[in-house]
């Protein structure tokens, strides 16, 4: 890839996240930094490279321990944001209304 | 890399795209995660496929024990110890582009496809990588409170040589790619300036920190993406790169503090200010659980503002009681979120949705301010600096021009504490010692549990 395109790229990607995320409710601040956390392990396609490319006996140690860490941010990042929201869903609201139990939980 | 490859990362860019704009939104968030994972899963499968990779064996063990370990965690933890699990994956995405990165650079000096422009992004996301992998170990280890150090004297400029020198290390890879020695000096380097950064950074400042680190994982990703000349690293950490700017800046504006100012001024000194004794002395007055309760039992409209302190007694749930108790008397029940309190981005409001409290009860700071004055009665649990009018009042105070829940205009102010120590900014609080406040001393979830009981009593 020309230089000057990943350049672009890396521009037009900074300039469309600061548009998607502007006016996020202070709700969802946990759940976006998990949830983009998880995104950010996208190295992972990086390790996955390194781990198998069969270069090196030490490049792929590098890359094995890059995709165990990366795995471990990928799926625990998407994992817990999971969590997190299934408590904000509007399914489990119980309000606290008069003659209402109590909840499970 | 062939046609199909690409396309497919295209696929999972545009699915990272939708995906972050659906997490942004309350009612699409569940899906818009989905959608992340969904646009990763993609990345993997495609990869795989590709030419490239050779051998299996490491990439299987590494895919499963990295996915076993990161789904322990996700499912095990307790919601008050999210802001450290967080911080720990952010390092753990950090600690991955440093080793990618590595990996290549090594690669292409043995192969002799070095270039000038390799070896300075492999620079960058040694670097970034190292310092958000270390930085977020120390966020980490403070958030679990297991880490008190803070530092030494003259750890600035130990922390400017440090950071002298990476640009060193920096310019030597580029000038001798040939010799891995300089990337492991600038990793070295770049770990021990994770460390000087962020420990002197204290707890009430760590949302922004927390923030920061986030926004730091994308941008390691990003300079992986240039080593490796990969599209997808560069969007898709780019837009997390953004999205966690955006976040540290919503985190200072909150705190009415500068970037600068979290990161090279740590600890606000509470020096100069009145003493704690011209400030409290005679003037505090102390309460009990049944006194509460029968202030409340005559009040219409109570709100309650939670802080950190109420994440530390785990009281979250003692408060959903509480509430639940409240509102089956007729009573109209809110919660005032100050954006910082807590220990990261939205800490609350996770606390709060654990316990069942439903996200429309919530009501941010600039929403429920005009509100104080019609408020019978307020509960600040746990909270301090958040509510001290002296950022209102006193222009020469290290917090002053920080916005703050108003709770200092409502009926009367109960605020449950354990004492009357200082907060985060080290300053005194007048709002104890003024005419409307009730200081109920003691553990938070314990003076939550007796007000919701002696309020059954009545």
């Amino acid at each position: 890839m020309d230089l000057l395109v990943a350049v672009t790229l890396f521009a037009l990607a900074v300039f469309l996240g600061v548009e998607l995320i502007t006016k996020v409710p202070p709700t969802l601040h946990t759940p976006l930094m998990s949830g983009s956390n998880a995104i950010s392990g996208i190295t992972v396609v990086g390790a996955l490279v390194a781990a198998g490319a069969n270069h090196h006996a030490f490049t792929t140690v590098l890359g094995f321990a890059a995709v165990t860490l990366a795995m471990i941010n990928v799926v625990g990042g998407f994992m817990v944001t999971h969590r997190m929201l299934h408590m904000f869903g509007p399914k489990r609201r119980r309000d606290p209304a008069p003659g209402s139990g109590d909840g499970d939980s | 890399m062939d046609d199909w490859t690409t396309l497919g990362y295209l696929a999972s860019a545009v699915l990272f795209i939708l995906g972050l704009k659906r997490l942004s939104r309350p009612r699409t968030a569940v899906r818009g995660n989905q959608f992340g994972a969904a646009g990763m899963l993609i990345a993997v499968v495609v990869t795989l496929a590709d030419n490239a990779i050779l051998g299996f064996e490491w990439i299987v063990a590494g895919l499963i024990l990295g996915a076993a370990v990161g789904a322990v965690l996700a499912v095990r933890v307790q919601m008050t110890a999210m802001p450290e699990l967080v911080a720990l994956f952010n390092g753990f995405g950090g600690g991955a582009s440093v080793l990618v990165a590595s990996a290549s650079y090594i690669e292409a000096g043995d192969l002799a496809t070095d270039s000038p422009r390799l070896s300075a992004a492999a620079a960058l996301a040694a670097l970034i990588g190292a310092v958000t992998f270390t930085g977020s170990l120390i966020a980490f280890g403070k958030l679990r409170e297991a880490l008190r150090w803070s530092g030494f004297p003259g750890m600035r400029i130990v922390s400017v040589t440090a950071a002298a020198a990476t640009v060193v290390f920096a310019i030597l890879m580029i000038a001798d790619p040939a010799n891995p020695l300089w990337l492991w000096l600038l990793v070295a380097v770049g770990a021990v300036l994770g460390v000087l950064v962020v420990s002197p950074i204290g707890g009430a400042d760590m949302p922004v920190v927390i923030a920061l680190l986030n926004s730091l994982s994308g941008m390691a990703a990003v300079a992986a993406g240039f080593v490796l000349d990969n599209s997808l690293l560069i969007i898709a950490g780019s837009l997390v790169g953004a999205s966690g700017l955006i976040l540290t800046q919503i985190m200072c504006v909150a705190m009415n503090r500068s970037l600068l100012a979290v990161m090279f001024s740590p600890a606000p000194s509470g020096a100069g200010g009145p003493s704690a004794d011209d400030v409290y002395a005679g003037k505090v007055r102390s309460t009990s659980p049944d006194d509460v309760a029968m202030l409340l039992e005559a009040a219409e409209r109570v709100a309650i503002v939670p802080g950190y302190g109420m994440a530390v007694a785990q009281a979250q749930h003692a408060v959903r009681d509480l509430s639940r108790r409240l509102t089956e008397r007729g009573a109209e029940v809110v919660f005032g979120i100050h954006p910082v309190a807590g220990r990261m981005p939205g800490h609350m409001n996770v606390l709060l949705a654990e316990a069942e409290i439903s996200y429309e009860r919530l009501v941010e700071m600039d929403d429920i301010n005009p509100t104080f004055e019609q408020t019978d009665v307020t509960i600040v649990i746990g909270a301090n600096d958040v509510v001290n009018p002296v950022a209102r009042t006193d222009s020469s105070s290290p917090i002053a021009g920080m916005p703050i829940l108003d709770v200092d205009k409502s009926g009367v102010v109960v605020i449950i504490k354990r004492s009357l120590s200082p907060g985060f900014a080290g300053i005194p609080n007048p709002l104890f010692a003024s005419d409307n406040s009730l200081m109920l001393f003691g553990d938070g979830r314990e003076a939550v549990v007796g007000i919701t009981k002696a309020l059954q009593e009545i």
